[in-house]
């Protein structure tokens, strides 16, 4: 599997006429399994690529191919995690991981298989039957992401699913997805704005400029995992994606 | 000090508080009407209490006061079933497509102020008194409150709700009855409940219309030509407690099923 983003741009229409551009020429390849972290500021059009990717919204040139086919609309070769829990709030735990499932007309005992299999893997046996409202934040997050795996989409495309959550609790998630993603296999595309997070998190940091963004670096991470984030090697890492972006990206 | 009794503690001083002016309504009344003294402008509480606990004897032969209620109930039951079959449908088309909003907006904008009562006479002319007439003037009460509810309703459906549901493979009609139905059921609900009051309001007053005969508005209207003012509050106490029983039916539902909403962040 190749994720490949082929000069990607996107304008936005101000006021009906005047074009504001969001992204300017993205290009990049993903490869299979790789985790690829989408660094910039806030309002650089980090979400903006992740949702063209997604095929939520159409570039206004430019194309994403998974496998050489173009994306022109939501795929099921994609999955998504939002920031805030797009959790259905009237579905259970169970309910909610099994709701793609349902959509594709999975029997009920084998997604009752699956189900079990996603919700042991995220550490919620025992919460199969609580509502969203039941959870903390952490745990409404864990099923967003197996919700999204459990239909099996080979990219995994996360909006800064973490931001919303206390630093402890982030760091824990971030533990677990890599878990995760050693265990599944996944392709994943991650949107932070935090260094720190995307220097724990990838094989490489795409480093997006201020809007309209483009990418101003691409940096390969090559720290053995599990990184301890205490670890000189890791400030040492972290201080060097920052000096990069001082230097080139100009943002804060 | 020792902890006051049951009775005066606050939750319970309040649910009492809820008691004290009807109650002191009720008192008041009895001493006013001992004291005015006159059954055909306000008769004593006996005589209403007699009309309320024999619900199943006739009145001036035109049926007992439950049949009568029993008939308000069918007639508004039938006119908010068609108002329910039309809003619904409509708002959540209107919320969903633009198309179907711009199509159908200035139509409800002009309908909208218009109340339930002055459809009355076009009804009559159209439908003549029966049935159908009642139903239409019911139906037009009902309509708005759960049409523009739903709207609301399809419209508060997160946005990340329905692309998930995309991203998932979900098509068109799985999302309307995965996603946007059970997003917007909760203010659905609303717009039946406060559609509901305003149906039972309509149904009483519909059957104040020439030609009627049956009912608890023409009970009332026929006990007020006959001078029988026990018979018109005991109907009117009968309305209300239909009234709050049906919304009552309304609130339990929605606090069993659509707990989420509230506890939704």
């Amino acid at each position: 599997m190749t994720l490949s983003l082929e000069h990607l741009t996107k304008d936005f229409a101000k006021n009906g006429q005047e074009r504001v551009p969001a992204l300017a020429d993205i290009s990049l390849e993903i490869r299979d399994e790789e985790f690829v972290c989408v660094l910039g500021p806030s309002g650089c059009g980090k979400t903006t690529l992740l949702r063209i990717i997604a095929g939520l919204e159409r570039p206004t040139s430019g194309r994403v191919q998974i496998d050489g086919m173009v994306i022109d609309g939501p795929s099921q070769k994609l999955g998504m995690i939002f920031q805030d829990y797009s959790l259905y709030p009237w579905r259970t735990v169970n309910e909610n991981i099994a709701f793609g499932l349902e959509l594709h007309g999975v029997p009920r005992e084998k997604r009752a298989k699956i189900v079990q299999k996603y919700r042991d893997l995220a550490g919620l046996s025992d919460f199969g039957n609580s509502y969203p409202h039941e959870l903390s934040g952490g745990m409404r997050q864990r099923v967003a992401v197996v919700r999204a795996l459990a239909v099996e989409p080979s990219v995994l495309l996360m909006d800064e699913p973490f931001g919303a959550l206390d630093a402890q609790t982030r760091n824990m998630l971030q533990r677990e997805l890599l878990n995760i993603w050693e265990k599944t296999k996944k392709t994943i595309l991650f949107v932070t704005h935090s260094v720190d997070e995307a220097v724990y998190l990838a094989d490489r940091i795409v480093v997006l400029t201020q809007r309209p963004g483009h990418i101003c670096e691409v940096i390969p991470i090559d720290q053995p995992r599990p990184r301890d984030r205490t670890s000189v090697e890791f400030a040492r890492v972290r201080r060097h994606v920052l000096d990069l972006i001082n230097q080139r990206c100009s943002f804060p | 000090m020792p902890p006051l009794p049951a009775a005066f503690r606050f939750s319970n001083r309040r649910s009492l508080l809820k008691f004290v002016l009807p109650i002191a309504i009720i008192a008041g009344w009895e001493l006013l009407a001992i004291w005015v003294n006159n059954p055909f402008i306000l008769p004593r509480l006996e005589a209403v209490a007699a009309v309320l606990l024999s619900p199943t004897v006739d009145i001036l032969g035109n049926g007992s006061l439950a049949a009568n209620a029993a008939t308000s109930l069918e007639r508004v039951l039938a006119g908010f079933f068609v108002a329910a079959a039309i809003a619904i449908p409509l708002g959540i088309g209107m919320g969903r497509s633009l198309v179907l909003h711009e199509l159908f907006d200035t139509l409800m904008q002009l309908l909208r102020p218009i109340p339930p009562l002055a459809w009355v006479p076009l009804a009559l002319a159209w439908f003549k008194i029966g049935l159908v007439s009642m139903v239409f003037i019911i139906g037009m009460g009902a309509f708005f409150p759960i049409l523009l509810n739903t709207l609301d309703g399809v419209k508060g459906v997160k946005k990340n709700w329905i692309e998930t549901a995309d991203i998932l493979g979900a098509k068109e009609h799985q999302i309307l009855s995965r996603v946007i139905l059970p997003g917007a059921a909760p203010t659905i609900w609303t717009g039946l409940r406060v559609g509901f009051g305003i149906a039972w309001m309509c149904v009483v007053a519909a059957e104040m219309m020439p030609g009627t005969n049956s009912g608890l508005g023409y009970l009332i209207i026929s006990a007020y030509n006959w001078s029988q003012v026990p018979v018109i509050i005991a109907g009117m106490i009968v309305i209300g407690i239909i009234g709050i029983g049906v919304d009552y039916l309304f609130k339990v539902i929605d606090r069993r099923s659509f707990a989420w909403r509230e506890l939704e962040r």
